[in-house]
């Protein structure tokens, strides 16, 4: 068990920031703006401007953008980034969700929220309906995430996104790993990695022939760690399950699957016991292969504390279906997917 | 704060990299080096012996070692991370590594080393602070080993490391590394690189990676590679620099969708600047000038999301902010104008000399006519003249009609409407621009204005050159 130490005493920063370390001082728990008088920006305000500047490129150079959003805790700091982009001006374009139908409900009721607060248009892409009439079938191992590649591209068409911001940060994944910032996406969506535009200083090229779109990732260069010291720094809310709370649960590859109307344990031979775990989630996507991790982190603070020294990364931890091959988030990305 | 519980896997000692919090300690660094030099294994290193490799990964990187023969991981396996490359066994594309010590953070960008991908290596070096090196101890330098050095100084990446790699397949040898040395010195210098750090390394084994003091190698008593980059200085000081800030966005809320915005009475009259400043800093109250038109005027206000919130208003702002600036007089600004201070503000011309790294498959000649995109403004030019290519053998401007896939050279263009253009060898951000296909809109160069290539011809001790 490793202990650490927040507060940070190798520089006067803490001692200038106060006592450390009580539930709401996230900003005294974790010193990260510089001080006055000095030009130099900390690692968050810097991640801040950064994603701040490719928000307003795009909105600048393209038409009609988009912003994906799940009610995920990354495309919630990028709606966040995108809101400060524009003050005192409304986020001018719409969001979109690619709804698997195997959502947590509290997730959707967050997003459903978070649009209406913000007055922001919500498009829904509905893999249900897909489904119901026939244009995709139910995939043997019940998992829908490969399945929202179709409604997401037939999203992108019929609305004519021609640039469609992604939360997709490239410390998740080795394919995400090569993923330009602005990255270019041909007329069936698709990605290829081999003949990726060179990205020069903070040029970024968003020129495309009709047809094709640009996906673009304004949290490149985030880290998981990153994330969470923003949403501690900025005070940011998110759905509850990121959170501890007492969850009915049952064990399947190594995983902690809650027990839900998508996701229920087997009863036959190798039957899979169901028992109540104190749990939080480090992603939220489909229920039925989407990890759980047993937790005790109540708040922002601890959830800090718990990616800090877990060894686990968040998608090995909590995504099933990353593990179907050493490239299978590679194939998704090449086929259109996020 | 209470003791936090792991929540998979057991928990092993680890620097939790929770100190990045302190000011300034973002480190951008990219690799170069030729093929098999072993970047991507010293990558794997640096991550491994960092204890940024999480257990998942190194499971996968383990178990696809095994099902290879091999008797230990290949620490290449951690960044090669497309099918192509672990079929091939080599690098295609920048992958961007995230990993963090007690005492820094670093943004890594592994570049590929063959020849048809020096136009990653440009990618990952325009936004470095430094550049890590590698030469193979057995092979020396390579003509890959000069252009990375040539593309180094071109594009003022402000420092770089040399690691002579596969020390341990030269039996540690003090005096082939010496010779290497003396030898990138030499290269370095004509080419105008003045601060250059060499260290022998094995990435395979790990000497000097991340401990120094390996016992292999008791001849070099100085830093690892890890130690170097934790200790070098980072980034531009704003107050050595003049204020530029190119508009990105016009912010006026009454406009778009305003009607729906909870806040469109209060700012009914709002009209601010949105940017991010790209060198220097403004405070407000400031003469500045609008270019290309060339009207003056001065900073009423400078505003971000929560000094709007707060109502606490901002006095100034520097680089690399993004900000929204308010002005006194109404003026016609548009995105692409460049607001710069009064006092020493950039010229405005159509016509544009500047050095260019060719990234192109087709080649550069006189005649082209292509896109200049220069901050935020993206103009129509055409190639008046190639005036040369830079020969890496001599390091000397030769004379030539075209310029090929990877060349480095000089051209001239002219522009269909002007640019606040500025040496690059003394404004980064207002000094670089790319050149775009009208048609694809593919990139096609990566450009400095003004005679970069001065620097590669009459070396010059760089100001705020480190040394160890």
């Amino acid at each position: 068990m490793t202990t650490i130490d927040l507060t940070d005493t190798t520089t006067g920063d803490a001692a200038a920031a106060g006592t450390a370390g009580t539930a709401g001082t996230a900003d005294s728990l974790l010193p990260d703006a510089a001080l006055p008088g000095e030009h130099r920006l900390s690692q968050l305000e810097a991640l801040e401007s950064e994603g701040i500047h490719i928000i307003r490129e795009v909105v600048a150079e393209f038409e009609r953008p988009v912003l994906l959003f799940s009610g995920g805790k990354d495309s919630v700091v990028m709606l966040h980034l995108a809101i400060k982009a524009f003050a005192p001006g409304p986020v001018p374009f719409p969001v979109l969700h690619v709804d698997t139908g195997h959502n947590f409900p509290e997730v959707l009721a967050f997003r459903d929220a978070t649009a209406e607060r913000l007055r922001l248009r919500l498009e829904v892409a509905s893999v249900q309906d897909y489904l119901d009439d026939g244009r995709l079938r139910e995939r043997a191992d019940g998992t829908r995430n490969p399945l929202q590649t179709q409604p997401l591209l037939d999203a992108i068409t019929g609305h004519r996104f021609d640039a469609v911001f992604g939360g997709g940060r490239r410390d998740e994944e080795k394919a995400r790993a090569k993923e330009r910032v602005f990255s270019l996406r041909d007329e069936f969506g698709q990605w290829d990695p081999r003949n990726q535009r060179p990205e020069l200083w903070n040029l970024y090229n968003g020129r495309h022939r009709p047809g094709e779109h640009v996906r673009v990732f304004p949290l490149s260069n985030w880290t998981e760690l990153d994330v969470w010291r923003y949403i501690a720094r900025e005070r940011i809310e998110l759905p509850g399950l990121y959170y501890a709370h007492e969850r009915e649960v049952f064990d399947r590859d190594g995983m902690l699957l809650a027990v839900g109307p998508y996701s229920q344990p087997r009863t036959d031979a190798e039957a899979e016991s169901v028992r109540t775990e104190t749990v939080r989630y480090r992603t939220v996507g489909d229920m039925s292969c989407t990890g759980a991790v047993s937790s005790d982190a109540t708040g922002v603070e601890d959830v800090i504390a718990e990616v800090g020294i877990t060894r686990i990364t968040e998608r090995g931890a909590t995504r099933a279906d990353d593990r179907l091959s050493e490239a299978a988030m590679e194939d998704r990305k090449k086929e259109g997917y996020f | 704060m209470g003791t936090p519980t792991t929540t998979t896997g057991p928990t092993t000692e680890t620097q939790v990299p929770l100190d990045d919090a302190r000011r300034g300690t973002l480190l951008r660094l990219a690799t170069a080096g030729s093929v098999d030099d072993g970047k991507s294994t010293l990558v794997g290193r640096l991550l491994f012996d960092s204890k940024s490799v999480l257990a998942d990964q190194l499971d996968a990187v383990e178990r696809v070692s095994r099902d290879r023969g091999l008797e230990t991981a290949d620490l290449a396996l951690l960044t090669d991370g497309l099918r192509a490359e672990r079929e091939q066994g080599i690098t295609i594309d920048v992958a961007y590594r995230y990993f963090a010590t007690a005492r820094r953070s670093f943004i890594l960008a592994d570049c590929p080393g063959h020849v048809q991908y020096t136009r990653n290596t440009v990618t990952g070096a325009s936004t470095a602070d430094v550049v890590v090196l590698l030469i193979d101890a057995r092979k020396g330098l390579l003509e890959q080993t000069r252009r990375h050095l040539a593309v180094t100084s071109l594009l003022r990446v402000p420092h770089v490391i040399v690691a002579v790699n596969k020390i341990d397949l030269v039996d540690y040898s003090q005096e082939r590394c010496d010779e290497l040395a003396a030898d990138i010195r030499g290269v370095a210098a004509s080419l105008g690189v003045a601060d250059v750090h060499t260290l022998p390394v094995s990435a395979l084994v790990g000497d000097n990676v991340v401990d120094r003091g390996s016992p292999r190698t008791p001849w070099y008593d100085g830093p690892s590679l890890l130690e170097l980059l934790e200790e070098l200085p980072t980034g531009d000081d704003p107050d050595a620099e003049s204020f530029r800030f190119p508009v990105q966005v016009v912010i006026r809320p009454q406009s778009a969708a305003g009607s729906r915005h909870q806040d469109a009475d209060r700012y009914r009259d709002y009209r601010g600047y949105a940017g991010q400043v790209a060198s220097g800093v403004v405070r407000v109250g400031d003469e500045v000038v609008v270019l290309p038109s060339g009207t003056r005027t001065t900073v009423a206000g400078i505003d971000t999301a929560d000094s709007l919130a707060t109502g606490d208003e901002l006095t100034e702002a520097f680089a690399p902010q993004s900000v929204t600036l308010r002005l006194a007089h109404e003026v016609d600004i548009a995105r692409g104008d460049l607001i710069a201070a009064a006092h020493e503000a950039p010229e405005v011309t159509q016509d544009v000399e500047g050095t260019v790294a060719w990234l192109g498959d087709r080649p550069l000649l006189p005649g082209s006519r292509v896109l200049l995109k220069h901050t935020t403004r993206t103009v129509q030019a055409v190639v008046r003249d190639v005036v040369g290519r830079l020969d890496l053998d001599s390091a000397e401007l030769q004379p030539a009609e075209r310029l090929e896939l990877n060349d480095i050279g000089r051209v001239t263009l002219r522009l269909a409407s002007p640019i606040a253009a500025e040496e690059y060898v003394v404004a980064r951000r207002t000094g670089a621009f790319l050149l775009i296909d009208g048609q694809d809109g593919g990139t096609l160069a990566a450009g400095m204005v003004g005679d970069a290539l001065a620097a590669v011809r009459h070396p010059v001790e760089r100001p705020g050159a480190y040394t160890i």
